[in-house]
């Protein structure tokens, strides 16, 4: 009964949270409850038991997304303040219910008790080089997905840059926010290193350790404790691309000398699983941090 | 084990879910910036340590304690970190308002 109370509570207030961002009077509230939604959601993936998400949600979704948004308010402050109009909120109604049926459809047979696909990943564990099955199944059974999912975090910087945000003048910061800073993000970088490390065996992994440092490094910069970090320098376009990098390199040697595409040989898939992924949380950490930070005052002469 | 420490902990809850109420209440009614900040911060410390204190009562795991106790310690931190900020940031604005009156 507590169960049911405390989730139908938190449902009630993710669809509460949800309207309040699409019909907020103003755009910076919209965005502060968009950040509250964020957090909330962690809070449900939670408790549906899904921490990987929780984490990814919790960093990328509320917090890095909160600060994208904010900075892109501050850029382009909206010209009038929007009154939602009867069209638009009709059109705003009919396409949740035109894919209703399809998510319907998607979670109906999850209450018809266990599931194939669990015992399928449980069953090939052994093989898989780690030991939590969320790793296993991001880094080598579907590591197609994640490699893709790597590409649509370099996409979405790429059309970031293409919107040509004008440079920052940031605020100079109080002596007691560079205090703050310099004991955060060393913080942060060494739980981003202990997500990385854990995501073997537990929950954790390269986009949550991604994140965690990419918010590292937008401390910093927010701050003035790093220089000007820029897409044009090659020395961060690097490590941007490494984790693709070395995705699609493995990739490619195992479809030539191995059992194919991405197919780990079993006794190498520890070390292969841990260098992709620590590849791909360096790229993920400099995406995110160039997407949210990236100053591409070079963009105009 | 320890019925005892069962009922102790449910005075440390209901004080940081008191704490938790109050504190939201009074961002909500409050009328100035400083006021609110106050109560926030004081829902963050004392509310969030003495559930801290509550669960860890319960469970009676020393180990899952002392993880809940240095995240307590991150939220005190970063709370009166950024309650400072913020109350700074609000005297700048209140001092550049008094300015451009004058």
């Amino acid at each position: 009964m507590t169960e049911w109370l405390v989730d139908s509570g938190l449902g009630l207030a993710l669809l509460l949270l949800a309207a309040a961002t699409l019909y907020a009077p103003r755009l910076y509230t919209s965005v502060v409850f968009f950040m509250g939604f964020g957090l909330l959601m962690a809070i449900v993936w939670a408790r549906l038991g899904a921490a990987d998400l929780a984490l990814a949600e919790a960093a990328i979704g509320a917090g890095l997304t909160g600060v994208l948004l904010m900075g892109a308010l501050r850029e382009h402050p909206p010209r009038t303040e929007r009154a939602p109009r009867p069209r638009s909120l009709l059109w705003a109604a009919l396409l949740p219910l035109a894919v209703l049926p399809l998510l319907v459809e998607a979670i109906l047979p999850l209450s018809g008790g266990a599931q194939p696909l669990p015992a399928q990943v449980d069953a090939q564990l052994a093989y898989s080089g780690v030991s939590h099955p969320v790793t296993a199944v991001l880094l080598n059974f579907r590591s197609w997905d994640t490699l893709l999912e790597l590409l649509v975090v370099l996409f979405a910087l790429l059309g970031t840059r293409q919107l040509a945000l004008s440079s920052r003048h940031p605020h100079p910061p109080w002596p007691l926010l560079l205090a703050w800073c310099r004991w955060l993000a060393p913080l942060a970088f060494l739980l981003g290193a202990y997500l990385l490390w854990r995501g073997a065996k537990a929950p954790g992994g390269a986009f949550q350790a991604g994140a965690l440092w990419a918010s590292a490094i937008v401390m910093l910069r927010l701050n003035g404790l790093l220089p000007t970090v820029s897409w044009r320098d090659w020395r961060l376009r690097l490590p941007a691309l490494l984790g693709v990098t070395v995705f699609v390199l493995l990739a490619v040697a195992t479809w030539l000398w191995g059992a194919g595409w991405l197919v780990w040989p079993p006794g190498a898939a520890k070390a292969l699983i841990l260098l992709v992924e620590l590849a791909a949380s360096v790229g993920i950490a400099i995406t995110l941090a160039l997407l949210v930070m990236g100053e591409d005052r070079e963009l105009r002469p | 084990m320890a019925e005892w420490l069962w009922w102790l902990s449910w005075p440390f809850l209901v004080g940081g879910v008191f704490f938790f109420i109050a504190g939201s209440i009074g961002i909500l009614r409050f009328d100035d910036a400083y006021s609110r900040l106050h109560a926030l911060t004081k829902a963050d410390t004392l509310g969030l340590g003495l559930v801290v204190l509550g669960l860890g009562l319960q469970r009676g795991d020393v180990r899952q304690f002392g993880v809940m106790l240095l995240i307590w310690l991150l939220v005190i931190a970063s709370g009166a970190t950024a309650c400072q900020l913020l109350a700074r940031y609000e005297r700048e604005q209140e001092d550049a308002r008094t300015s451009a009156d004058d």
